[in-house]
Formats: C-alpha cells, structure tokens, sequence
C-alpha cells in the first residue's frame, strides 16, 4: 500500500469513499488540528453529509457510557449490519496537556469489526471549541459510510454537553449510586436530553433514581409526550440494550417524519456556524494579529490596571491593525462560554 | 504550534503483567503525549486496527512473557500490510540485546529492557516522531 | 503513614532532658544528602525511643510465639523445631523437562515442589490456541490435560511430597487434574499436601490473569474450599498472595492491607456458604513479598499476624488457636532486581531472604540472580537454594525465635504498619467491600500510582537502586550471564503431544462429562467432582474452560491510572 502522506486531498477523500480505514483515520486527523486541507475538502463533500444519525452520549464518570456504545453499537451491527462510528471524548490534562484515553477498553469486542469505526479524541484546547472537532471528526465518519455515529463525551462541563447537543439526540445516561440526578442538574444535562437511560440496574437504588428523575422531569413543567422517556438497562450484560435501540431509532423516525429533525439540524448548523466565526475572530485577536504578546507584556510592567482599560486597549489594537469599525467588544461577550480558551 | 503526539500503549498477548504499560502510559501523558490505552490481551490484528483508526504517531507495547519474537514481528507485519509502516512500533520488556537487534532488522524501533529510564524513553519517542513527521512531510 | 512525628520534636515536652540534648546534637550536625525513606516512600525516623512505643502492651500486643496475637509467631518453637521449608518455584517448557528439574531440586534436598505454568495454561487455553502461538512452555510448564500432568509427576511420591502450584483462574480444574493423577499413582486424597494459589482476587487486582467476572470466579474458590475442607483436608486450597500485588507496584502497607482484605472477603464468602469458619480458615495460607527495605519488610510480616489474628477471632468468631495464625509463604521480590551487575541480586536476594527469615515465615522462595531476563538457569537456581541454606546454617538467625521482638524500631514500625491497613480496610468498607472497589477500579488505580510514583523518584534519584542509576558501569564492562534458551519445537512438540491425547480418549465420555460441567455450572452444587471426571476422560483445560467461559461470561476491566 502506497503512503498516505505522498497523496493529495482528493485522492485521500476518494479513497475514503472506498473504505479505506487509513484515509479515513488521517482525514480525522486533519479536522482534529484544524488544518486548512479538511476546511477544502468540507466544502467539496458537504453535500453528501446529513445521511447517519449522530447520537451524544453523555454522563457522569463511570456510568456505563462505553459499555452501552459496546452494546448498541453490536447490536445494531446484528440487526441490520448497520456501519457504526464512535467518536470517545476524554478529557486533556490541563497541566500537561496531554491525555490518557481510555474508553477503548471497554468496547474492545468491535475492534476487529470493519463496520465499526472507533476513535478516541482528547478534550486539548482544540481550536474552536471542542464541539467544533467533534462535529468534524462525525462528518468524516458520516462520509465514509457510517449509519450511526455515537459521540460519548463525560458529562461534566458545559462544553461537553454541547457536544451532546450538538447530535440529532441526546442521550443522558445515568447510574444509582453518588447523587448523579444532582450533578446531571449541575451540569446541565437534565435540559439536553432526549432519552435517560438508567443503567446499572443490577444494582441498589435504581428506583430510586427513577423517581427522582420523574420528579425533576415533572417540575419542569414539559406536556407529558414530549417528556424524555426514562430507560433501564444493565450495560454490561445488554439486557435493555435492544429496547434502547428501538427507543433510539423510533425517535429518529417520528422526528424525521415530524420535521422536527430538520428543525434541530438546522439550530446546530446555525451554532456551528457561530462557533467557526467565534473561534476564528479569537484567533484572529490573539494570535494572527500578535496581540496576545501585547497583552503578556502589559501585564508584565505591572501596576494596578482596570481588565476593561486593557480590554479596550486591545481591541483598539485590533481594529486599528484590522482597518475595520466593528464594535468587537460585543462579538465577543455573545460568545458560548465553551469557547474561552 | 506543533500538535501533541499520539501514542496507543497496548499488551499484546496473555501476559497480564500491566506494571510497565501503566508507568509508560502515565509518563507519555506527562509527557504530553494523547496516549490511547489499548489494555491487556490483544492480538496483534486488533492492535493495529486500533493503530490505524487512531491515526497514532506510535505504537507502544509492553511484553514480559518472552514471546516478544513472536509478537513484535507480527504486529509490524500487520502495521506493514494495513500501509502503515510510517507508524513507529517501540516497546519493552524482558528483551535480551541479541533479540533486540534481531527485531530491529525487522523494521522495530528501539527497544527498552529492565531498568531503562521513563525520560530516556520518552525522548526517543519524540525525537523519532519528529523525525517521521519531517519526512513525510517533505515526502 | 504520612507524617513521622518520631524523635522531630513535637513531642518534647514530655520527653526527658538526655533526650533533648540528644536531639540537640543531633541537630547540630549535617545530615547525609538522602531522602531517608523506605522503597515504600515512606519516610524513617532517625531514632526511635521507648518513648514511641509508650501504648504498646508487651502482653497483648507483642505476646508469645504461639500465642495471640502471635506477633512473634504463629508456633511456640518456630524455627528450634522445624526450618521454613525452602520451596524453589520451578516450570518451564515441557512436563517432562519439568519431571527433571523436580528430581534434580529433590535430589538435592528441596523439601517441596512447585509448579509454575505457561500463560496459556494459567489463562485456561490448551497449546493449539491461536491465542498460546509464541506462549508454550515460556514462562513455565504447559498443562493442557490429564496427559501433562502425569508427566510432571512421574516417579514422584506424590503422597510424601507437599507441591504448591501456582494457578488462578483455572485452578481448580488443575487440581482436579493433579488429584487424579495421585489417585492414579495409588494415593488418598487424604494423603495430599500441597496448596494451589487460586487467589482470584488479586488475579482482578494487581496479576490481571482473570477469565469470569468475580461472582463465579468467587464460587469456583469457594468450591474448592469447601472439597478440601471435606476431602483433602492437608491441601491448602487457596493461598492468599500480596506477592504480585507488590510486584505491580504497590507500597508495603497496599500490599499488607490488600492481601489481608482479599482473604478476608474469602471466609466471609464462605461463611456465606454457611461453612463453619474452623472448619476451613486452618487450611488458609498467605503469600508475601520480601523487598528491599529490611526493616519495613519485618514490621510488615509481624503486623500481618496482629492483623490477622485479631480479625479471625474477633470479627468471625475463629476459635481454633489454627484458624486464627497467620501462616505464610514469602518470595524475594523480583522486581528488586536488576538486569544490571546482575550478580548483585544475589546479594540483594541475600537480605530479603533473610527479612523473611526474621519476620517468621514458613517457607521461602529465594529469587535467581537471572530472574529479570528468564527463567533460571540450574547453576542459579542454586546459588538461591544455598542463599537460604547459608541463612539456615551458618547466620545463625535460626537459632532464636523472633530476635527483633522489643526493638523500638520494630515495634513502632510494626504499630504504624497495623494503624495504616486499618484505615485501608475502614475505605474498602465504605466502598461495600474488596469486589465493589474491584470493579470501581480503586485498587488498580491505588497500585498504578504507587507504580509511577516509584518510577519518578528512582528517576529523580531519589531512591538508589545500585547499578540503576548509582553507581552504573558501560554495558562492555558488564559481566554477562548465561541465559536459559527455550526453543521453539518445544511448543510444537507440546502441540503434538495434545492432538495424540485428543486422538486417543473416548469422544462419548468427553461429550459426558463436558455436559456434566454445563449442568453443574448452572446449578450450585460443587463443581470439583465434575472436573475430576472430566479430567479422568482426558478432556483438556481449554475444553472445560470454554464450557465455563459460555456460562458465566468472560471479564474486562476498566483501566485506571
Ligand atoms: N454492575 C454494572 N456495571 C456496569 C454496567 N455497565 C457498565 N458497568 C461497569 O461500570 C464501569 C464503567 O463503565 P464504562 O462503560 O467505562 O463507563 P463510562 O461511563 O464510559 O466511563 P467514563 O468514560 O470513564 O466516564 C465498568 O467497570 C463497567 O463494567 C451495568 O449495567 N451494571
Ligand atoms: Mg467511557
């Protein structure tokens, strides 16, 4: 087999098409480090995109997200030989900057499947935003085939959420044991989600947690059909795993047929778009334009400085290198907070 | 600005003596690197499977029941067959220097045995992905 | 274990005025430029006085050998009746090179054997598994049925020698295979002594050479528990090993307090079972590692016994003086030893023998100085064999029981040690027990960074490891070795050897007693008398451990850093 490194764009995307698992590997990679060659690309194929599902998985540390991707991903591969991506977020250090990816592991019986596609990606203050990479990185998987792409990102914080969201469904997948209706609270999940899973349910305290779950649900006030329906399962031995499946996939065709998926597509094209615009003006401030070694120096000469009076400070330095007017400042404090570096 | 390394640390065979890969894992990691944990008892197909999907710059196995020679060939032989033979396969274990330099032919990266330095280790591994990055850009 | 108040100062006020002017002169004078703490990373004081040890009860805690809490002993004359018995674990290639090497050790005045075996029989495949290629005869013997086994103890008296083989996941159906192969040579059951590791739990925790997930994994143990308590009452069934524990990388203490735990959690199971606790906790045997910190090593023997002693009577109710002492088996730690100067790992094997010696143990491994490249040659296995010969005869430690008894060093060690697995014990309670943090991956994770840990500070210099990073000599300079080859045509000679079995035993009785093992392993009675007659038709490891493998599932685990 040729090098891959000794071919241009086109020919890696053409191979792509043919399945080569390589092609597609390092067109990934492109999108991962924002290399300009996947933005070219983007627009040469983004007309065949739309085709798979994008289903986020997301939940507290621990509770059987990888293991549920293990199961619905085999049991889709039984029931319909559907061609399965994964995309497994795990955070970056922020001290190292490097990452330990580990969710591999647990969906280790796919490995040798060639209808199953895993990649692991790290949380590294990806350009744009985490969420930008992970919707490149399920574009990608969405061209080489794949029917459905899950993309399982910890939920903690509120960038990963956003990738959830970021998905045509949402699943928020929680277990009994250590207060998780509480932290899902915290971190936003209870609005994200299309489907709870329940999972663990070998174990104590599932219907308790059930019922919390109808508690919170009911508090929101949400007509009873369109509340999120609560699913139980036992991930590690897949009892509940096909339920799940037709749940997943029953939603996926009543909002097709409703439009309401057309809807959501259209909102996250929409925040997509923005998130580009954002993460490229940061960009432009910061580093194109050498102003973040402006500000590094003006804080080096010390004093007692207003955060606005640098602020404005460096945005006039912008705008004067820019040649242009635009009132940045307000730009800028419209900016998702995922997107501060 | 230079983007991180990506490394799989994988056990390959039955061997479930998991010391080594964690202490490497753990130091690529502080190192810098994205290190993908394959975990124990892979085959060499899988290794490179998850070699190939993840796009890495490295492939580090760790290999204490003396079936190295069997082992190390194989997984380069599975590298080479998938067209990724860019992708520097570097390990330890109990590795005599004879077996070492019988590997090395082979195509494998430097090996380390007992008692080699997690830095020294460390350096070789991004000094060769340099030097790999660099030649295949100018290829 | 964290803070060392010992002769710093805090205490001052209450000590006398010569130890102030002690502590005075002390300070006045430099110290060496060392980090003064154990291979534990634990920081050692640099004195210790009466003063530390002010709580200790000379009666309660310290007692006599052979009485509770045996802290000096599990038996009143120790080592004036009986030597530990010198066990020089020993497997490799075929079961017929092993024969040799069984008779060579016995001729030369080994006591017991013991087995160790290739990877694929210790993960239950037979030699023609895809998954064996490369794995045959390497890290030890190759038992893939009833045919190995006769092999291995052909011409040996079977009822005279006790033979401990170390096996895990698979165990009991290796030793319904060694069980036949004696009922074959015309013993009793009765008449069998030996021990088979089957400790599962640190298999999970630290080995990583698992096959089922922990519940059937527990009832296999519990299984074989049970049997020998009914029928092989001199067997000891399972002994549990902080050996490989220490080996992946844990801390003296993870190491004291993780074993103990897991053996913990096996009475319980078996009270569970409704086993009378008397009834079985006298065969229960533990398995150490001897590192390099001498004294460490020492308090963490002693403290096991305390430990041990305690529990078994106040929390389970032992009754029996057996039940309650701790016996156990100690290895030299082969991590410690270095694939530089390789001669000096004798040395090194030298003193954590004899920690092990001074510590009390029953029985001894004494590590080759090749260990790190291979397994051993003859000529090094034997210069081991005399390192715990030298110890008995000539050092002259043998001759009294607990010698470093009353040593405030060793006493408040040995306080501290017991302190520190009781706050690891109070931590696995409130996870719901050792296979609740199994699963939450807390062990490994514990271990993996004392690992790293480690590694960082002998990187950092910290922690002198001679020939390492101190004191290092060129590889030209280096002595070399001879090394143990294992060829290649050992394992297609095994292969062979399989496929005339699998061509000569009856297929019905193979389908039989296979059935038998689904039934049986579907339903809750023991399953040892199932393997006994499946090992009797010669069916292989692999076929019975597939059967079990497609009833209870396979294991996986969650990595942790
Ligand atoms: N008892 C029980 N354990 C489960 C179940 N599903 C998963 N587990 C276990 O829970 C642990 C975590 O599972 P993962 O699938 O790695 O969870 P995760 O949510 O992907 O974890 P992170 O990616 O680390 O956040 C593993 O030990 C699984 O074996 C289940 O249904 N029941
Ligand atoms: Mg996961």
């Amino acid at each position: 087999m040729t090098e891959l490194a000794s071919l241009d764009e086109q020919e890696l995307v053409v191979r792509l098409r043919r399945g080569d698992q390589r092609a597609c590997a390092r067109l990934m990679t492109w999108a991962e480090r924002n290399d300009p060659r996947f933005a070219v690309q983007h627009r040469a194929f983004c007309d065949e995109l739309g085709v798979a599902q994008r289903i986020g998985i997301t939940g507290p540390p621990g509770a059987g997200k990888s293991t549920l991707v293990e199961g619905l991903a085999s049991h889709w591969r039984e029931s319909d030989d559907r061609k399965i991506g994964v995309v497994a977020v795990d955070p970056t250090s922020p001290f190292t900057g490097g990452a330990l990816l580990g969710d591999r592991v647990r969906m280790s019986r796919l490995v040798l499947d060639p209808g199953v596609f895993i990649r692991s990606m790290a949380t590294r203050g990806v350009f744009g935003g985490l969420a930008r990479a992970t919707d490149d990185l399920a574009d990608v998987l969405d061209l080489f085939g794949c029917h459905s792409i899950m993309v399982e990102t910890v939920g903690v914080g509120q960038s990963e959420v956003d990738i959830a969201r970021s998905c045509d469904l949402t699943l928020v997948v929680l277990h009994p044991g250590g207060g998780d209706t509480i932290q899902a609270m915290k971190a936003g999940l209870m609005e994200v989600a299309d489907i709870y899973v329940v999972n663990k349910a070998d174990m104590p305290g599932v219907d308790r947690l059930v019922q919390e779950l109808f508690d919170v649900l009911e508090l929101r006030e949400i007509p009873e059909d369109q509340q999120p329906p609560i699913l139980t399962a036992v991930a590690s031995t897949g009892q509940g795993v096909p339920e799940l499946a037709e749940a997943i996939d029953g939603m996926v065709r009543d909002r097709r047929d409703s439009g309401r998926q057309a809807e959501r597509r259209q909102d996250n094209l929409e925040r997509r778009i923005r998130r580009l615009v954002d993460g490229r003006l940061r960009h432009e401030v910061w580093q194109a334009r050498g102003l973040s070694d402006l500000l590094h120096q003006r804080l080096a000469e010390g004093g007692k400085l207003s955060a606005y009076e640098l602020a404005d400070e460096v945005l006039d330095q912008y705008q004067q290198a820019a040649g242009h007017p635009a009132n940045l400042l307000g730009n800028i404090s419209q900016t998702d907070p995922e997107d501060s570096p | 600005m230079e983007q991180p390394i990506r490394v799989l640390v994988a056990k390959p065979g039955l061997d479930g003596h998991d010391r080594g890969a964690k202490v490497v894992a753990a130091a690529l990691r502080d190192a810098g690197m994205e290190v993908i944990y394959g975990g124990l008892h892979q085959t060499p197909e899988a290794i490179v499977q998850m070699a190939v999907q993840e796009d890495v710059d490295a492939v580090g196995l760790s290999i204490l029941s003396g079936a190295h020679m069997t082992l190390f060939p194989k997984v380069k032989e599975h590298l080479n067959r998938a067209g990724a033979e860019s992708i520097l396969l570097t390990g330890g274990g109990i590795i005599s220097a004879g077996d070492m330099d019988k590997l090395e032919k082979l195509g494998v990266g430097q090996l380390f045995g007992p008692g080699s330095r997690l830095a020294d280790l460390v350096d070789y591994i991004e000094k060769e992905v340099a030097r790999r990055r660099t030649a295949t850009r100018s290829a | 274990m964290k803070t060392v108040d010992t002769a710093s100062g805090d205490k001052t006020q209450s000590r006398p005025a010569k130890f102030v002017t002690w502590q005075e002169a002390f300070g006045a004078v430099p110290q060496r430029n060392a980090p003064f703490e154990t291979v534990s990373c634990e920081p050692v004081p640099p004195l210790v006085t009466e003063h530390d040890v002010a709580g200790l009860d000379a009666d309660t805690d310290i007692g006599l050998p052979g009485q509770f809490p045996f802290t000096r002993g599990p038996y009143a004359s120790m080592y004036r009746t009986r030597l530990w018995t010198m066990r020089q674990f020993a497997g490799f290639g075929s079961a017929s090179d092993t024969n040799a090497r069984f008779k060579y050790l016995l001729e030369r005045g080994q006591d017991g054997l013991s087995v160790a075996f290739d990877l694929p029989t210790l993960m239950g495949y037979d030699a023609d598994h895809e998954h064996s290629v490369g794995e045959v005869g390497r890290c030890g013997v190759a038992v893939s049925s009833l045919a190995d086994m006769e092999t291995l103890f052909d011409g040996v008296p079977m009822a005279e020698v006790t033979t401990s083989m170390t096996i895990n996941s698979p165990a009991a159906i290796v030793w319904a295979m060694y069980l036949v192969t004696a009922q074959k040579q015309g013993c009793k059951l009765e008449q069998l002594g030996g021990t088979t590791q089957n400790d599962i739990l640190k298999e999970y925790i630290a080995q990583k050479e698992y096959i089922f997930p922990p519940a059937p994994s527990m009832r296999l143990v519990v299984d074989t528990m049970d049997f020998a308590a009914k029928h092989v009452p001199r067997w000891h069934p399972v002994s549990i090993s902080g050996y490989h524990i220490r080996e992946a990388g844990s801390t003296a203490v993870q190491e004291l307090a993780f074993t103990l735990a897991d053996g913990f959690a096996y009475v319980e199971a078996c009270m569970e079972r409704g086993m009378d606790v008397d009834s079985f906790a006298p065969r229960l045997s533990h398995f150490f590692n001897s590192h390099v910190d001498f004294f460490e090593e020492i308090a963490k023997f002693r403290a096991a016994r305390r430990i041990y002693a305690r529990r078994m009577r106040d929390k389970y109710g032992a009754k029996s003086q057996r039940s309650q002492t701790l016996r156990f088996h100690t290895q030299t730690a082969g991590c410690s030893l270095t694939a530089q100067q390789p001669y000096n790992n004798i040395v090194r094997t030298t003193w954590e023998a004899l920690a092990g010696v001074l510590g009390g143990t029953q029985s001894l491994h004494t590590n080759s100085m090749d260990e790190t490249f291979a397994l051993p040659t003859e000529k090094a296995v034997k210069i081991a064999l005399r390192t715990q010969q030298l110890i008995a005869y000539e050092s002259g430690v043998a001759n009294t029981i607990d010698p470093l008894a009353g040593s405030w060093f060793v006493e408040d060690l040995t306080n501290r040690m017991e302190q520190a697995a009781e706050e690891i014990f109070e931590q696995i309670d409130e996870m719901g027990g050792v296979i609740a943090a199994i699963e939450k991956g807390w062990f490994q994770r514990e271990i993996a960074r004392s690992a790293y840990q480690y590694q960082r500070e002998v990187e950092a210099g910290h922690q002198v490891i001679i020939g390492v990073n101190h004191h290092k000599e060129d590889e030209q300079e280096e002595e070399k070795i001879d090394l143990l080859e294992i060829s290649l045509d050992s394992e297609r000679e095994q292969v062979a050897r399989l496929h005339k079995v699998k061509s000569t035993r009856s297929a019905a009785k193979v389908e039989e007693s296979l059935a038998r093992i689904r039934t049986d392993a579907n339903g809750s009675v023991n399953l040892m008398p199932a393997f006994m007659q499946a090992a009797e038709a010669y069916v292989t490891l692999g076929e019975m451990t597939d059967v079990l493998r497609e009833e209870f599932g396979t294991y996986r685990e969650t990595p942790t850093f």
